[in-house]
């Protein structure tokens, strides 16, 4: 059997196993987070006898919990649509995984095999296009709970998602710009290069403002605070999920934070460098550590700034106050869109003033 | 071995494209039919992919699946008692509809037959579409390109003109 074969049904297991494993990770990240931002209880009942290890005991308890839980289901509730909802929230937040890059290219046995499930030339647009049907699977569960909090939650989802993915697809243009390419593995590649030989020549140096208007339409498109009014519980008791319990709850909850890990690593794929270690180039690196030990480096580079943007996710929700909604649409449509087209044209600008553009064409 | 693979996989994807068509079009609850059409939109992305066209693919779930197919859902929430799980939609004249859809479906039958299609065998090794397909549009078809993007920019200003309420 051919390796590549092989390397590819190896990658296809490990990767989503490693995000849905982020999960307790993350939610015990957020459970000490919120209480040392709003000095709250942490997770500090889950014990085996004096053990508690830091609350990381709690995500046990938790998915014990909700595994044997009843699958209860409301009476008015869709037979069909009211359990498939949930994995259709869940199944795109993880296939988008497959294209983000975790170390660059190995060499075994005479085959290149690219760290990521599936390279594809056209990487980035995939991971929009998968992660755009996510919210069909919230519109979905706020319809077939035939509740009207969980209906309010659906529509005002479906509003804030069609409308803050055109700033996310916009605000990257001037960084899909600047490096020619959306092959997310070459975009971490044309990272390694230098300004002056000392300052990394990541994204966000290039693209400042496109990474901060992409960070907060990626805060509004993971359905996270500031903008998680769809389940904005002082208004719509839960919003979408009200009417869901157990597994298929905290299913909700998984997408939510696979999405985050996703969107974390596109943040870090397109302006941080994706696997670049800083100052080090991958042949400099496997060169002097040889093969094993550098695609070691570069993955825990990139799980490092990722686990960092996760962080970032956290800190945001637990320190800023809820937008209203009239607010969202504002911001969105107002500010956020308008600056995402001129930082579209003052780089295509630049770029032809730099002569950029026309080695492309 | 993979021709077969390739055979079977054109079946199921045109399965779930012609299922999702017939639901959405026979369909009397008005939700079905348009969560019916993301069987479709996928079915055809499949198709796509198998076509070697998968950059295609992607925008095909992007524009359709997760753009168009979600302003419609939003249309149909905001219908009239969308709540009530119940919602119908009506046929108006059925027999009308079948004259007409049986017409195009001749029309079709006879100019699939006609047209002398060219067979590739074997099939070309895959080759990624995205690069030619850039330059195609800002190259040869600059012009038709730039007409469909001014006349999205016209139904953009219409819909806001329409929408919009007057200010007295």
């Amino acid at each position: 059997m051919n390796i590549e074969y092989i390397a590819g049904i190896i990658k296809a297991v490990t990767i989503p196993v490693m995000a849905l494993n982020s999960i307790p990770l993350l939610v015990w990240m957020e459970r000490r987070g919120s209480a040392f931002i709003q000095n709250r209880h942490g997770p500090n009942r889950a014990n085996i006898g004096p053990i508690t290890l830091f609350g990381l005991l709690h995500p046990f308890a938790d998915a014990i919990k909700c595994v044997f839980k009843e699958p209860f289901r409301p009476t008015k509730a869709h037979p069909i649509f009211y359990p498939l909802a949930p994995a259709l929230v869940v199944v795109p937040a993880l296939l988008t995984l497959a294209v983000v890059p975790l170390a660059d290219h190995i060499f075994l046995m005479g085959a290149e095999i690219p760290m990521s499930v599936a390279e594809l030339e056209y990487g980035i647009v995939y991971m929009f296009a998968v992660s755009s049907i996510s919210v069909l699977g919230i519109t979905l569960a706020g319809w077939a709970s035939n509740n009207k909090f969980s209906l309010m939650g659906g529509l005002r989802s479906t509003a804030q998602m069609i409308s803050y993915e055109l700033s996310l697809g916009l605000s990257i243009f001037g960084a899909l710009l600047v490096y020619g390419s959306l092959n997310p593995n070459e975009i971490a590649r044309l990272q390694g290069e230098t300004f002056f030989g000392v300052i990394p020549a990541w994204g966000v140096l290039m693209q400042p403002l496109g990474f901060l208007l992409f960070l907060i339409a990626a805060f509004a498109e993971a359905n996270r605070n500031p903008f998680d009014l769809p389940e904005g519980e002082s208004e719509l008791v839960a919003g979408y999920h009200t009417e869901y319990g157990g597994m298929k709850f905290s299913m909700f909850m998984m997408g939510e934070y696979v999405a985050m890990v996703t969107l974390s690593a596109l943040t870090v794929t397109l302006f941080f460098g994706g696997w670049q270690v800083p100052w080090v180039t991958t042949e400099a690196l496997q060169a002097t550590v040889g093969q094993p030990l550098r695609v070691l480096c570069q993955f825990l580079a990139f799980a490092g700034k990722t686990l960092f943007f996760c962080w970032l996710f956290i800190w945001v929700r637990w320190t800023l106050p809820r937008f209203r909604y009239d607010q969202l649409m504002r911001l969105g449509w107002k500010v956020i869109l308008p600056l995402s087209i001129v930082n579209v044209f003052v780089t295509a600008l630049v770029l032809l003033g730099l002569g950029w553009m026309k080695g492309t064409l | 071995m993979e021709a077969l693979f390739h055979v079977a996989t054109f079946y199921v994807f045109a399965a779930f494209a012609l299922a999702g068509a017939a639901i959405s079009a026979f369909s009397r609850r008005l939700v079905y039919c348009v969560f019916a059409l993301l069987l479709t939109f996928l079915g055809v992305a499949g198709l796509y992919v198998l076509l070697s066209a998968d950059f295609l693919a992607a925008v095909q779930v992007l524009l359709y699946a997760g753009g168009i197919l979600v302003l419609l859902i939003f249309g149909v929430m905001l219908t009239h008692e969308i709540a009530d799980v119940s919602t119908e939609a009506n046929f108006t004249d059925i027999k009308f509809g079948a004259v007409i859809s049986g017409i195009l479906w001749l029309l079709l039958v006879v100019y699939i037959c006609k047209v002398p299609w060219a067979v590739l065998d074997p099939l070309p090794p895959y080759a990624p579409t995205t690069r030619a397909i850039g330059l195609q549009f800002l190259g040869d078809y600059l012009v038709p390109f730039e007409y469909s993007s001014f006349v999205l920019l016209l139904v953009v200003l219409g819909a806001a003109t329409l929408a919009r309420k007057e200010v007295d």
